[in-house]
Order: C-alpha cells, then sequence, then structure tokens
C-alpha cells in the first residue's frame, strides 16, 4: 500500500469517519485512508486529461427532466410501518432524547 | 391590519443588517418525490411510504408540479431559472430518516431576482431552491422543548413534502422593512398559487439573519440566525431584540458569536441553540438517483402564462376601482372614508388574497368602499373560508347591504354564517335569522309594480313631488307584508327617477 500525502490524510479520513458516525480502529484508519487516496488518484487521472469544451456531466446517464405526475398515490399502512419502529407512542416514532437541535 | 411600528430603533451610530430566508411548502397534491399526500393536520404517520420514510432500495422521483411551482416563484420574483440539480445534505437527526435531505446546493432552479417593496424599496432575492421538508419532531418531557426532554416523537407526514426555501440578500436594515417584505413575499406566494402563506401552521417559516455594524465599517459583522418566528409581528420584535442584544454586547467589549438563536414569543427574547460548529458539515454531494431539471424557454413561458397578477398589480387595481367613483356617495360600511385606512384595507385583501371578492361585487355593482370595507373587516378574519366563498353569494349579501335590505350588523352576522358554509343564500340566511331580509331583486320588481300601478303619482313624483315617495312605500310595504325597507324603496325610487 503506498501512501498519498496530500491527497487525503488519516486526519482527514477520522474526521470524516466520525461525521458519518462510524467507529474505526487504528487499522482501519490506515487501510481507509490508502484506499481513499487510490481512487482519488484516479480522479486525478481524469482531471490531467484536456477537458477544454467538454461539459460537466451531472449524471452518468445524459437524461434530463425525468419527472412524475402529481398524482397521489396509497403509501404504507401505518399499522404495518408502526410495527418496524423499536418503540411507538401515539402512533408516532419515539426516539431517544436529541442533544442537538436539527440543522 | 397589525399596527405594530417597531423597528429602526438600533443605538445611535449603529447600522443594522437583515437577510431573511423563507421555506414555504407547496401547494401540491403530493409530496417531492413520491406520491404521497401532502396534507397537514392528518393523522400521525399516516401520509408514508418507502421513499419518505428512507426505507433500503426505495428511489425518488421529481414531482413535476413541484418544479412548476418552484419556476412560477422564481418568475414572480424576476429570477433567472436556471438548468439545476440536487444534492444530498448528510446529518444525522430523527427528522430525516434517511439521515439526509435532498436539496438544490450549488445550482439552484433559481437565483439573482427581487422583492419591490411596497414602498418602492428592492430587496434583491439571491435565490429560491427545491427541498423536501423533514418530519414533525414532538418533544416530551417537563419543558416541552428539546433542550430537557426526555425522548421524542416523530411523525413522517411531512417528511418530502416540497419546499422552496427563498433567500434574500442582506439588503434589509430596519425590521420594518423585514416585516414588509415577508408580507410583501407571502402575498406572492398567494398570488402565485404555489403556497397558503400560513406562518401560523408552519407552511411559511421565516428565519432572519441579523448582525449590526458601527455605521462606519465597510464590511458586516457576525450575523446570528433566528429561529421560530411564527408570525411578521414576531418577526418586527426578534429582529429588535436581537439588534439591541447584539449593539450591548459590542458596547461591553464582547464579541458577537455565530449561532442559531430561538425566539422565545413569551418572554420576547432570543436564546442560544447553538454554535456553528464542525457537527455541521453537511458532506454536500450529487444525489446519485437524480437527474438535472433542465426548464427550456417554452415550459419557462407556459409556467409563465399561468401567473395571475402580483400583489403589487392587485393593490392598483383596488385603488383604481375606489378613485373610479364607484364608491362615491355610497354605502361606506363602517369606513369613514379616510385615505390611509383604505390604503390599510387595501393591502390587507391583498395580502390574505381575498382582493377577487372586492373585484368581483364591484363589478356587480356593490359600491367600492363596502366591498373593502366588508372585505378587509369581515371577510378576513377568516381568509381561508373567504378564498373559498361563492362570490355570487357574496356578491348578493353586499348588494342586500348596499340596497338598505340588511343593516350592516345584520349583514356582518350572516356573512358569518355563509363563511361556514361556504356560499348559500343570504336572504334566506337572513329571513331564518328574523332579519327584515329581501332580495335587492324582489324589491327592484315590487318597487317597478307600485310605479306602474300609480301612474298618476309617478309623474307628478317626477316633477318633484317627493312627498309622494310615501304613496309607493306604502303600496311596497303592503305588497311584502312589511320585510321591505322603507330607505331602500326609496333609493330605488330614485334611481328609477333618475
Amino acid at each position: 500500500m503506498t501512501e498519498h500525502p496530500g491527497r487525503i490524510t488519516r486526519e482527514d479520513v477520522a474526521h470524516v469517519a466520525r461525521l458519518a458516525r462510524l467507529r474505526l480502529t487504528d487499522d482501519e484508519l490506515d487501510l481507509y485512508t490508502g484506499q481513499l487516496g487510490v481512487i482519488l488518484d484516479h480522479a486525478a487521472d481524469v482531471a490531467s486529461l484536456d477537458l477544454d469544451g467538454v461539459a460537466p456531466t451531472a449524471h452518468a446517464m445524459a437524461v434530463t427532466n425525468v419527472l412524475r405526475s402529481d398524482t397521489p398515490r396509497p403509501g404504507l399502512d401505518r399499522d404495518e410501518v408502526l410495527a418496524a419502529a423499536p418503540e411507538v407512542e401515539q402512533h408516532r416514532f419515539r426516539v431517544p432524547r436529541i442533544l442537538g437541535e436539527a440543522p | 391590519m397589525d399596527r405594530y411600528q417597531g423597528g429602526g430603533v438600533v443605538t445611535e451610530g449603529w447600522e443594522l443588517v437583515i437577510g431573511l430566508e423563507v421555506h414555504c411548502e407547496l401547494r401540491t397534491e403530493t409530496k417531492l418525490f413520491c406520491g404521497c399526500r401532502n396534507l397537514f393536520g392528518d393523522e400521525p404517520n399516516s401520509n408514508v411510504c418507502p421513499v419518505c420514510l428512507g426505507l433500503p432500495g426505495s428511489l425518488p422521483v421529481l414531482n413535476q408540479r413541484a418544479v412548476e411551482l418552484a419556476m412560477a416563484i422564481g418568475t414572480a420574483l424576476h429570477c433567472d431559472i436556471r438548468p439545476s440539480t440536487f444534492h444530498r445534505k448528510n446529518y444525522f437527526y430523527p427528522d430525516q430518516a434517511k439521515d439526509y435531505q435532498i436539496s438544490q446546493y450549488d445550482e439552484p432552479i433559481n437565483v439573482d431576482g427581487w422583492l419591490d417593496l411596497p414602498d418602492g424599496f428592492r430587496v434583491r432575492v439571491e435565490r429560491a431552491h427545491l427541498e423536501e421538508d423533514t418530519g414533525k419532531t414532538t418533544h416530551a418531557g417537563a419543558s416541552g422543548r428539546i433542550h430537557g426532554a426526555d425522548y421524542s416523537l416523530v411523525d413522517y407526514n411531512r417528511s418530502g413534502v416540497p419546499l422552496v426555501e427563498i433567500v434574500s440578500a442582506p439588503d434589509m436594515r430596519t425590521a420594518v422593512q423585514a416585516r414588509a417584505y415577508a408580507t410583501e413575499l407571502r402575498a406572492i406566494l398567494i398570488a402565485s398559487g404555489a403556497s397558503d402563506g400560513k406562518m401560523e401552521e408552519g407552511s411559511m417559516r421565516v428565519d432572519a439573519n441579523v448582525s449590526v455594524r458601527r455605521s462606519t465599517d465597510a464590511t458586516f459583522g457576525t450575523r446570528c440566525e433566528i429561529k421560530n418566528l411564527n408570525s411578521v409581528r414576531s418577526l418586527g420584535r426578534a429582529i429588535d431584540y436581537e439588534a439591541q442584544r447584539q449593539v450591548a454586547l459590542l458596547e461591553s467589549g464582547g464579541v458577537v458569536e455565530q449561532q442559531t438563536r430561538h425566539w422565545d414569543e413569551g418572554t420576547g427574547r432570543t436564546e442560544t441553540l447553538r454554535s456553528k460548529e464542525e457537527a455541521y458539515d453537511y458532506r454536500y454531494f450529487r444525489e446519485p438517483d437524480l437527474v438535472p431539471v433542465v426548464p427550456d424557454a417554452e415550459w419557462k413561458a407556459a409556467v409563465a402564462d399561468t401567473l395571475g397578477l402580483m400583489p403589487a398589480q392587485r393593490r392598483a387595481r383596488l385603488v383604481e376601482l375606489l378613485s373610479g367613483g364607484n364608491g362615491a356617495g355610497g354605502n361606506d360600511g363602517d369606513g369613514d372614508g379616510d385615505g390611509e385606512l383604505r390604503v390599510d384595507q387595501i393591502a390587507t385583501v391583498v395580502d390574505l388574497g381575498l382582493d377577487d371578492l372586492v373585484v368581483g361585487a364591484v363589478a356587480a355593482g356593490v359600491p367600492a368602499t363596502l366591498a373593502l370595507a366588508r372585505t378587509a373587516n369581515e371577510a378576513a378574519t377568516d381568509a381561508e373560508a373567504a378564498r373559498r366563498l361563492d362570490g355570487s353569494s357574496y356578491v348578493a349579501l353586499l348588494t342586500l347591504e348596499a340596497s338598505g335590505s340588511l343593516s350592516a350588523t345584520q349583514a356582518k352576522v350572516v356573512l358569518g354564517d355563509l363563511l361556514l358554509a361556504g356560499g348559500g343564500d343570504p336572504a334566506m340566511l337572513a329571513k331564518e335569522k328574523g332579519f327584515e331580509a329581501m332580495s335587492a331583486d324582489s324589491l327592484v320588481e315590487t318597487v317597478g309594480q307600485a310605479v306602474a300601478a300609480e301612474p298618476d303619482a309617478w309623474a307628478r313624483y317626477c316633477d318633484g313631488e317627493d312627498k309622494l315617495a310615501q304613496v309607493f312605500v306604502g303600496k311596497v310595504m303592503k305588497a311584502t307584508r312589511g320585510q321591505a325597507n322603507g330607505k331602500a324603496v326609496v333609493a330605488e325610487l330614485q334611481r328609477l327617477r333618475g
């Protein structure tokens, strides 16, 4: 596994893992820092191409305006939905106390 | 009309800088990315499906109507309508079951518009983008607030409801301007059909970014974002409070920390919720399950064609009606003819989207001052019902009042019933109430019969013998068994005489 200094650091990976609520061991941090560096190197290969005159692509498929009509469709049965919840109160999902505030 | 007149009273030597972020729920049948119903007030978790619950394997499909309403808002706000894309805004909070919100990030559908306040002051609109709403959390525990809550309950009915977020430039300098902006924007949203603009139900939510700077400063101060503003009045009070707080802090040698603050209506204060810190790194990335929306000129023109008159045009239309002589000498309702009162009444009916009622009534011959007064003072107390009201029954009621068949007090009572029922026959309702009610049509007909029966008296009356009016009033009263209003009969006689 080669190191890719400057592309992504171990600290970057630890930061993103924390944001994603992933608990990584030291070994895993090393492993993913290396793997992510390889992926970024690949992206850098694309960036090194001469892309003058090539429009940015938003999606792998060259399609736009995929829309549906504003027509209601039946959803899920509420009892079935709430049966999947760990805890239910007043037909709502009961979740542990939230310390922060919604963004 | 809300008479709150605060604002602009920042300490000498300081300038207030305000930008507003307004979220409005779009009036669609279904949610932004799934076919669940977009309805306020349904039983909790009754309008949910795999998409808005974020179940694995579900895929979003964009609602065309929501895109068109967003374009309508952009058109009304003079924005450039652009090709746009969607991003995932990642955060962990139970109001989004899938742990990200789909929103437009660096390529919003509407950019670079403006909104002119009624006094002509222009506020730039930076962007108006599409995103999905979150579910509704209820915090259980002694405080009822998030701090100190024992646990929370989540209803996902609102999750995925289409929103447009409208972001102004930091162009406003007083709370009065901010209030005028929110009021005008709400009227535009209602007029464009995009939203019902109900702040009390949360379908229009206003957050204010507030900072202060010394009048000599070239750069902006550190801003605080104020949330939980449930009315235009709260917006004004919160801005004034926050400006004073920041000035006091800076004058005592402190620094303003960039943070989100919560407005407490009861105490009239803002309180800190959180500081902007690392935890709010949203890791935006392109939503891979949605393709770009690219409105072409034809689509934009079709949306623009659906837009009706905007509030500024609607106000001008009412001013025109009132100055057109329709109201001159007519029944003024409760009005005293005061010009400022009229301006307030016009603003009220346009803000609430009730001006069509006035225009329809005036077109049907109701004096403009009466139509305006009843609409601004009475119909406006239940604007939602008034917007649904059958226009012909409203005209019929005002005609009864204008002709004197119903007194103002009686007319207001009957209007209350009409609003409750969504329409009806005002003459019938008045009769049920025991009011002296007689339709204008039948009054005209009965007076006509009385005139025809007494050709000699009519000729002399036309020659100026006013007291002969009593002959006709007597005949009409007899024919209607006392149901007719004498004043109204005389008015009709005078109209016939010309």
